[in-house]
């Protein structure tokens, strides 16, 4: 199971420009919304028409721009899991399935009654959607493209109209069909968590241009673009300047710091909230700082500061209600907070 | 009171809203799907709900008419539309069909997009789109265009008197005879008929909202 993509399509405002293969496992596009992200799915599945490129699944060329070839979207085999599921609203579930599968009488109920099962939808056969959670919606989803003969599995940000619970619940179930599933999946997300634990690699889309295709661990411990930076959900950010390939000027901070590595064209520097920590006294990449403002979030604490003295950005530090509680004692003997940035945490972005 | 006009009302509007129908969600679906020219396309479908009905009426006279080019070719077989009643059906399409089309093309417009692009990813053929998803899903709105069209035909004056004529138990249905009527000053016979045509189209637009009311109901709703 092998999809090769490279296209190529203008929109409104920016151009459309993706460019990766992948082959057996959960691939992700982690993007802002309106990135060009689901366009890109959009044009796989052949709903929309790329200006320029090649689609190639599994050595058949859905598009290719040069060959004047342009499957349509029937004939590509590709399953689409919309957003918001889009069942056929006038068919019960077991119609809705039916619909989509081929081959003859006895190998549609075939197919009809392995998915009702596979799903847990027997009791439910009979329903409409409009009568079903959001959780049956998405499983009769799965069962309809199951039992067409898709190759390629397409998720469109599957849980991005739900509360916080059921899209846990709709995850884990996400979770056991991809795993069960063992063929090509695509999976479109601005959701860092969700891109995280679902897929096995990602790749970062901004301004409808992808980044660099990378194992998920990497992308997420070491950033190189501030679009990934900030996806991945760094909080703290700054304009850098390099001074040599060790220390890096964070203007937005008026600090210099110590990293590992700092690359001549490096134009920002991050770090995660988690990451920082008060300190009692000065150190290395310890500064002095002053409280802005503190937010109690539900269970940590979220506290502004900026360089002491300084009308600099501030920083966002998250750190534990307790941990807080100590430091505020600290501060109210009237002794200053020191804040560390540790070397090893500090991403050197490019642009 | 000779009952002809009625008959001969029902007869013309219930054939033309037959050609109506299929003509008015075909071209639906055509416009609907057009990426060139949909504005041009819409607007020429549409004129003939704009335009006063004597102007449509004078066009198909110009068109369909003896000296007209479909008149002479028809002449080969001493056929002759104007004044018959086939002229009657063919004003009345004409003059309905845009309200069949304009409603129909409602009804589309309203699907999810995503319901018909799933459609098409599973593998099911437009055909099949069109029948089993399409046409179902938007039929509250195909209802409506049915009886609007339906009722404007049962109403139909101007273009019919111009095309088909006034003849009594040939051309002259229920709206031309109150014309006939008030124009021989038989003033309870125009009330009468105008009565008659008020109950009918009372009746379809009642039966109308109570269809449609009732196709709401099972699982009609996009999630």
């Amino acid at each position: 199971m092998e999809l090769m993509v490279r296209i190529k399509k203008k929109l409104r405002n920016f151009t459309l420009d993706a460019d990766f293969a992948v082959k057996d496992e959960v691939f992700a596009l982690l993007g802002a919304s309106g990135c060009g992200k689901s366009m890109t799915l959009k044009c796989i599945a052949g709903i929309e028409t790329p200006d320029s490129g090649y689609i190639v699944l599994n050595g058949r060329v859905l598009f290719d721009s040069e060959k004047k070839i342009n499957l349509a979207p029937q004939k590509r085999r590709v399953g689409y899991l919309f957003q918001n599921y889009a069942l056929f609203p006038n068919m019960t579930v077991r119609e809705n399935i039916r619909f989509a599968a081929s081959g003859t009488d006895a190998e549609k109920k075939q197919k009809v009654q392995a998915n009702l099962e596979r799903f847990s939808l027997l009791d439910l056969a009979d329903a409409y959607p409009a009568e079903l959670s959001g959780g049956q919606q998405q499983r009769t989803a799965f069962a309809r493209i199951l039992a067409s003969d898709a190759e390629l599995l397409l998720l469109d940000e599957p849980f991005s109209a739900l509360d916080s619970y059921l899209k846990w619940q709709l995850e884990l179930e996400l979770g056991k069909v991809l795993q069960s599933y063992e063929k090509t999946a695509l999976l479109v997300s601005h959701d860092r968590g969700e891109v995280y634990r679902l897929a096995d690699k990602v790749a970062v889309i901004n301004q409808g241009k992808m980044e660099k295709v990378h194992e998920k661990k990497a992308l997420f411990k070491q950033p190189e673009s501030l679009a990934a930076a900030l996806l991945t959900g760094c909080k703290n950010v700054s304009v850098a300047s390099p001074l040599d390939n060790q220390h890096v000027r964070a203007d937005d901070w008026q600090v210099d710091l110590l990293a590992t590595n700092v690359p001549a064209k490096s134009k920002y520097v991050g770090i995660r909230a988690h990451f920082l920590k008060f300190r009692p006294g000065p150190g290395e990449n310890t500064i002095p700082v002053d409280i802005v403002q503190v937010i109690e979030d539900t269970f940590s604490m979220l506290v502004m500061v900026r360089k002491a003295g300084s009308d600099g950005k501030t920083i966002r530090c998250e750190l534990s209600k307790q941990e807080w509680q100590e430091w505020q004692q600290w501060q109210e003997t009237g002794k200053p907070i020191y804040l560390h940035l540790p070397p090893e945490k500090i991403m050197v972005l490019a642009d | 009171m000779e009952l002809s006009p009625l008959v001969i009302t029902l007869e013309t509007a219930g054939a033309a809203t037959v050609v109506t129908f299929f003509a008015g969600i075909g071209l639906a679906w055509m416009v609907v799907r057009m990426n060139h020219f949909k504005g041009l396309a819409d607007a020429i479908i549409t004129l003939p709900m704009v335009l006063p009905p004597t102007v449509v009426g004078f066009f198909l006279l110009l068109f369909l008419g003896k000296r007209s080019m479909v008149g002479r070719f028809l002449l080969q077989w001493d056929v002759s539309l104007v004044f018959t009643w086939q002229a009657a059906v063919i004003a009345a399409i004409v003059v309905s069909l845009p309200l069949m089309y304009r409603t129909a093309r409602g009804a589309f417009e309203q699907l999810e997009p995503n319901v018909i692009y799933a459609a098409q990813t599973l593998g099911v053929s437009e055909w099949r789109i069109f029948w089993q998803v399409l046409l179902p899903n938007a039929r509250s709105g195909i209802l409506a265009g049915l009886v609007l069209s339906f009722t404007r035909a049962l109403g139909e004056f101007g273009a019919t008197i111009m095309f088909a004529g006034n003849i009594p138990g040939k051309t002259q249905t229920m709206s031309t005879a109150i014309y006939a009527a008030v124009q021989a000053n038989d003033y309870a016979l125009a009330f009468d008929w105008a009565m008659v045509i008020v109950f009918f189209s009372l009746f379809f637009v009642v039966l109308m909202n109570w269809w449609i009311a009732r196709s709401g109901k099972e699982g009609c709703l996009w999630n």
